[in-house]
């Protein structure tokens, strides 16, 4: 049996190809991107060799700064929003009917593509034909404001159909570990007396910790290189106000060809993800895990 | 679905349950249907337009519904401009993308649970910690290594580039399932003279078929939203995917809303569709591989 299952030739000829694969697209670009940073390049001439100018350069540029603050506030903005469709869960795995039905409704968003969205989006937000000022006209708003021409609103504008998109995914994350807390925990604590607040608060949360804190990870990281509707719906516009790292990545290499300070972003940007990553990580570590089953 | 002992303990305390914790439950339901709505809305919005010409979007109630529903929309779009050669263009495209995906994804899962060798598990964390790589990262380097070898423009950058993207969400659904695979079957097999080829393809394979139609799914709705790629290598109109099509058609169009409405309704169908049939697949691969950002 062993003998036959390291069989290396075998072996060899079932993981290369993944492996190949994901080092070619993945792993070398990495690599890449930081060779890269390190020049000035067009994308098509020779390149030069620059050293660290495009770091200095970065730590100064005020562009740069105010997108990576936009990243940033989206991040908060996610991670806030997670307490809410924590409770919403919760809601759904407690005493409801039909609640394999709401949370399937709930992921619809997270389905469809970016471009759909963020396209749909700009209707509903159009200044005067949009849904969203349709009903605040009729509310007695006047004068609605237009909110992606609008700088101080844009941002949060576009933060509504990016939390929009993603709420049943993490609703439906929270919902299937609440589903997997054994149900005697919860009829034990009945017993003895405590309501369903005393429930929720004391035994369901805590085991929640583990799963909660991925979830944070996931949606901090996922704001920091968010991209996708910000740069359909506003392209970071009007005069930067909407612009996140991502977005200002893509433009420096690919609407400005300097591709060698693009890339300089994009290495920070996996460098900032990582170390985010793992700093969430060992900020939310706890040394002895709740187990009560 | 079989309701849990909690959910089933839940409806009967709830139908004994006093005046005050009825108002409750209610209220619950009323949190959970105004989610619903507000997740829902935007593509009943985006369905009732998408049938109207802009005289009846422009002064009729945006919810009112369309009179004559203006199917021919819908032909229009269709005939006009490249909708139909994206369409397909992102058919086969996904199709080609998963299918290369889940055959490496399944070769390089099976070598690594099922086969004795050395360094399985450092190509296992290569997989992984390529989930928390941000795919903007990547875009520079994968656009002038495509360029370099002939591939911009060219449909195989993004088959690979898909493919090489999802292996690690793919492998770590189909992880699962692998591990918990008995050994018995394949040590018979083995005793019995069966070659390795043969144990995977005959054996492992066909045992693993609802896992692989849920990871088929999860790939196909990624590969059919997919945006970035198709936006950074691809030029020329004949092998755009819909997603980056939708986009440039719709900017052509920008004031024939009945136009818009029925592309955007077109491109995401194929995925409302889907999850008409398979929400339970599509609930299930979603949560197993929730840790793709």
């Amino acid at each position: 049996m062993d003998k036959v299952m390291s069989n290396k030739k075998i072996i060899t000829l079932y993981v290369l190809p993944a492996l190949l694969l994901i080092l070619a697209i993945v792993y070398i670009p990495i690599v890449l991107t930081a060779y890269y940073g390190l020049h000035d390049w067009n994308g098509i001439g020779a390149m030069t060799f620059v050293g660290l100018a495009h770091y200095q350069k970065l730590l100064m540029d005020g562009m740069f700064w105010s997108s990576a603050g936009h990243s940033l506030l989206l991040a908060v903005f996610s991670a806030l929003s997670l307490i809410v469709y924590l409770i919403v869960a919760m809601v759904l795995a407690s005493k409801i009917k039909g609640a394999n039905l709401f949370r399937k409704i709930y992921l619809i968003p997270m389905l469809l593509s970016s471009v759909a969205i963020a396209q749909l989006w700009l209707r509903m937000y159009h200044p005067t034909n949009g849904i969203v000022n349709s009903v605040l006209e009729s509310l007695g708003v006047a004068n609605p404001p237009a909110w992606l021409a609008e700088p101080s609103l844009v941002l949060y504008a576009l933060f509504v159909p990016i939390l929009w998109q993603y709420a049943g995914f993490y609703i439906l994350i929270y919902y299937a570990a609440l589903k997997n807390i054994p149900s005697s925990l919860e009829e034990a604590a009945k017993i003895d007396g405590a309501n369903s607040l005393q429930i929720a608060w004391r035994i369901k949360l805590p085991l929640m910790m583990e799963v909660f804190k991925v979830t944070i990870v996931l949606a901090v990281v996922g704001s920091l290189k968010y991209f996708d509707l910000i740069y359909v719906m506003t392209d970071g516009g009007p005069n930067g106000a909407s612009e996140v790292m991502a977005s200002y990545m893509y433009r420096q290499a690919f609407r400005a060809y300097d591709f060698g300070y693009g890339s300089a972003i994009g290495f920070f940007l996996l460098v900032i993800c990582l170390v985010v990553t793992w700093a969430i990580r060992r900020a939310t570590a706890t040394k002895d895990r709740i187990q009560y089953s | 679905m079989v309701p849990s002992t909690a959910a089933r303990l839940g409806t009967e305390n709830a139908g004994s349950r006093s005046p005050v914790g009825k108002l409750g439950y209610l209220l619950l339901y009323v949190v959970l249907i105004v989610v619903a709505a507000f997740q829902l809305f935007p593509l009943v919005w985006l369905l009732l337009f998408s049938l109207k010409n802009n005289q009846e979007v422009f002064d009729l109630p945006p919810l009112s519904l369309p009179m004559n529903p203006r199917w021919e929309n819908y032909e229009k779009v269709w005939s006009a401009g490249n909708i139909s050669v994206y369409f397909l263009n992102s058919v086969w495209i996904t199709i080609a993308a998963t299918v290369l995906t889940i055959i490496l994804g399944s070769l390089v899962t099976f070598a690594i649970t099922r086969m004795k060798w050395k360094g399985s598990s450092l190509v296992l964390g290569l997989f992984m910690v390529a989930m928390m790589i941000p795919v903007h990262s990547t875009l520079i380097p994968l656009f002038s290594l495509f360029n370099r070898v002939g591939l911009t423009d060219h449909p195989l950058s993004l088959v690979l580039s898909y493919a090489a993207f999802n292996l690690p969400i793919t492998m770590m659904i189909l992880l699962g399932f692998y591990y918990s695979l008995p050994r018995e079957v394949e040590e018979a097999a083995v005793m019995d003279g069966c070659s390795v080829h043969r144990v995977f393809f005959r054996i492992v394979l066909p045992m693993t078929g609802s896992v692989l139609a849920t990871t088929a799914i999860i790939n196909m709705i990624y590969n059919w939203n997919e945006f970035i790629f198709v936006n950074t290598f691809i030029s020329s109109d004949t092998f755009k995917t819909l997603t980056v099509g939708v986009q440039n058609f719709i900017g052509q169009y920008t004031t024939d809303w009945g136009a818009i409405g029925a592309t955007l309704m077109i491109s995401i169908l194929p995925i409302l569709l889907m999850f008409l049939f398979l929400s339970d697949r599509i609930v299930e691969g979603i949560a197993a591989g929730s840790v793709k950002g």
